[in-house]
C-alpha cells in the first residue's frame, strides 16, 4: 500500500517538474544558440534547418513563422540596457545605429507577438521612414503620448517588446558582438 | 524516511525525461502553430494573399507590418512546384517552411539577381529523377528540395512607407505558384 502511495508521489513530481520545465522554456525561451547585444537577442539559427529543440518549441507555442536566414535576422529587447523592463506607460528613447543591412525594421509587440493598437495605426517604423541626425544615427521615441520627432505608440500597454528586423544582411550565425553589430541603446526615461 | 527520499529524487529525474520527450514532441501536437493557423485559409497549390498585419486581422503573431505578405501551401505529391514572384520596388523574400514550421530555405530580390525569382521545388526523389542530359538541370533554372511533401511558401514585399503598400501588394498579386505536370511523368528511359 505504501509503495503505491510513493510511486504516486514520483509520478506527480514528475509530472509537475517536466511539464513545468517545459512551459517555462516554451514560454520564455533558453539561452541556447541565443547572441546577446546589450539589451537585444537574437537567435541566429532559427530560421535555419539547424534550429534547436527548444526553439522549436517556442516557435510551435507562439504561433510565428521564424525568419529565414537568407532573408533576414530577428533581434528583440524586452527590458532597457540597465535591465528594466519596458513598460508602455513610460518614456523610452531607442537611439542609436543599426548594423549593415538593406532595410530594417523596429516593431512593438505585446508580450504574445500581437500588434500594439493605437489611433494612429503606427506599429513601427522601416529604416526608410525614419527621420535621422546628420551623423545617420536616429532617435525613437516609444512613449505612450505623442513626441516631437520619431513617435512609436504604445497605446499605455503595460509590458511590451521591441522587434529589430535586419533584411538582407551580413549578421547572422558568425556575428559574436556589439563590434560586428551595433545596436542602438535602449533607456527608460520618465513615467507617467 | 529513505523512500520518501527517493521518491522525490526518482520523481525529479523522471521530471527530466518527460520534459525533454514534451519539448521534442511540442511541435508536433502544437494545434496553434503557424502551419495550422494558415493552412484553412490557404488554397493549396496556388497564391493566396494574407490579410493585413494590423492588432485585429493578423493571421499569426510577431508578423512585420511594413510587409506585404501572401502564402501558398504546397503538396508535391503531384510533382514539383514552379514558383514565380515578380520582384518588388523595395525588397522582395520568399520563404520555404516544412509543415512544421521550420524555415529550411529563404531567398531574397538580390540573392536571385532578376526582375522574377523563379525557382522550382521539389522533393529529393522528385530531383534525382530528373533526367541529367537535358539542359533544364543549367544553372539558370534554380532548385529547390523541400524535405517534407507539404509546407508553405511564404512571399513578402517590402512597403518602405506606408503609401507604398498597395504596389508592394499589387507585385505579390502577379506571383504564381502551379503544379508542374511534366515532371511527374515516368522517368524516361
Amino acid at each position: 500500500m505504501r509503495l503505491i502511495f510513493v510511486l504516486i508521489l514520483t509520478m506527480a513530481i514528475a509530472t509537475f517538474v517536466g511539464l513545468g520545465l517545459t512551459w517555462n522554456t516554451a514560454t520564455r525561451g533558453v539561452e541556447i544558440g541565443t547572441l546577446t547585444i546589450g539589451p537585444w537577442t537574437a537567435r541566429p539559427r532559427i530560421g535555419t534547418s539547424e534550429i534547436d529543440p527548444y526553439a522549436r518549441a517556442t516557435v510551435a507555442r507562439s504561433g510565428e513563422l521564424p525568419i529565414g536566414a537568407g532573408d533576414g535576422i530577428t533581434f528583440r529587447a524586452t527590458a532597457d540596457n540597465s535591465g528594466k523592463k519596458l513598460d508602455g506607460r513610460c518614456d523610452v528613447i531607442v537611439s542609436g545605429v543599426t548594423p549593415a543591412a538593406r532595410f530594417w525594421t523596429l516593431t512593438v509587440y505585446d508580450l504574445k507577438g500581437k500588434l500594439v493598437a493605437n489611433g494612429l495605426q503606427r506599429y513601427g517604423f522601416t529604416s526608410q521612414e525614419v527621420v535621422r541626425a546628420s551623423d545617420g544615427s536616429f532617435t525613437v521615441h516609444v512613449a505612450p503620448r505623442a513626441r516631437a520627432g520619431n513617435w512609436l505608440p504604445t497605446g499605455g500597454v503595460s509590458r511590451y517588446q521591441l522587434l529589430l528586423r535586419l533584411y538582407d544582411t551580413p549578421v547572422g550565425v558568425a556575428t559574436r558582438s556589439q563590434k560586428d553589430a551595433p545596436l542602438p541603446s535602449i533607456t527608460m526615461a520618465g513615467c507617467s | 524516511m529513505i523512500r520518501w527520499l527517493f521518491a522525490i529524487l526518482g520523481g525529479i529525474l523522471l521530471g527530466g525525461v518527460v520534459h525533454l520527450v514534451s519539448v521534442l514532441a511540442l511541435p508536433r501536437i502544437a494545434s496553434q502553430d503557424a502551419y495550422a493557423r494558415l493552412a484553412p485559409m490557404l488554397k493549396l497549390n496556388a497564391v493566396t494573399p494574407l490579410p493585413d498585419a494590423t492588432p485585429g486581422t493578423a493571421p499569426m503573431p510577431f508578423m512585420d507590418p511594413a510587409f506585404a505578405a501572401a502564402a501558398c501551401k504546397y503538396d508535391l505529391s503531384n510533382g514539383s512546384i514552379k514558383l514565380k514572384v515578380p520582384v518588388s520596388q523595395a525588397y522582395t523574400s520568399v520563404s520555404f517552411y516544412t509543415n512544421e514550421d521550420i524555415s529550411y530555405y529563404a531567398i531574397n530580390d538580390r540573392s536571385a539577381g532578376r526582375k522574377v525569382i523563379e525557382l522550382d521545388l521539389m522533393t529529393p526523389q522528385q530531383k534525382a529523377a530528373l533526367p541529367e542530359d537535358e539542359d533544364i538541370t543549367a544553372a539558370d533554372r534554380l532548385i529547390i528540395e523541400s524535405p517534407t511533401k507539404t509546407g508553405l511558401i511564404v512571399m513578402r514585399a517590402l512597403a518602405a512607407e506606408p503609401g507604398l503598400m498597395t504596389q508592394a501588394k499589387a507585385s505579390l498579386a502577379a506571383a504564381s505558384c502551379k503544379v508542374q505536370s511534366e515532371i511527374s511523368q515516368p522517368k524516361r528511359r
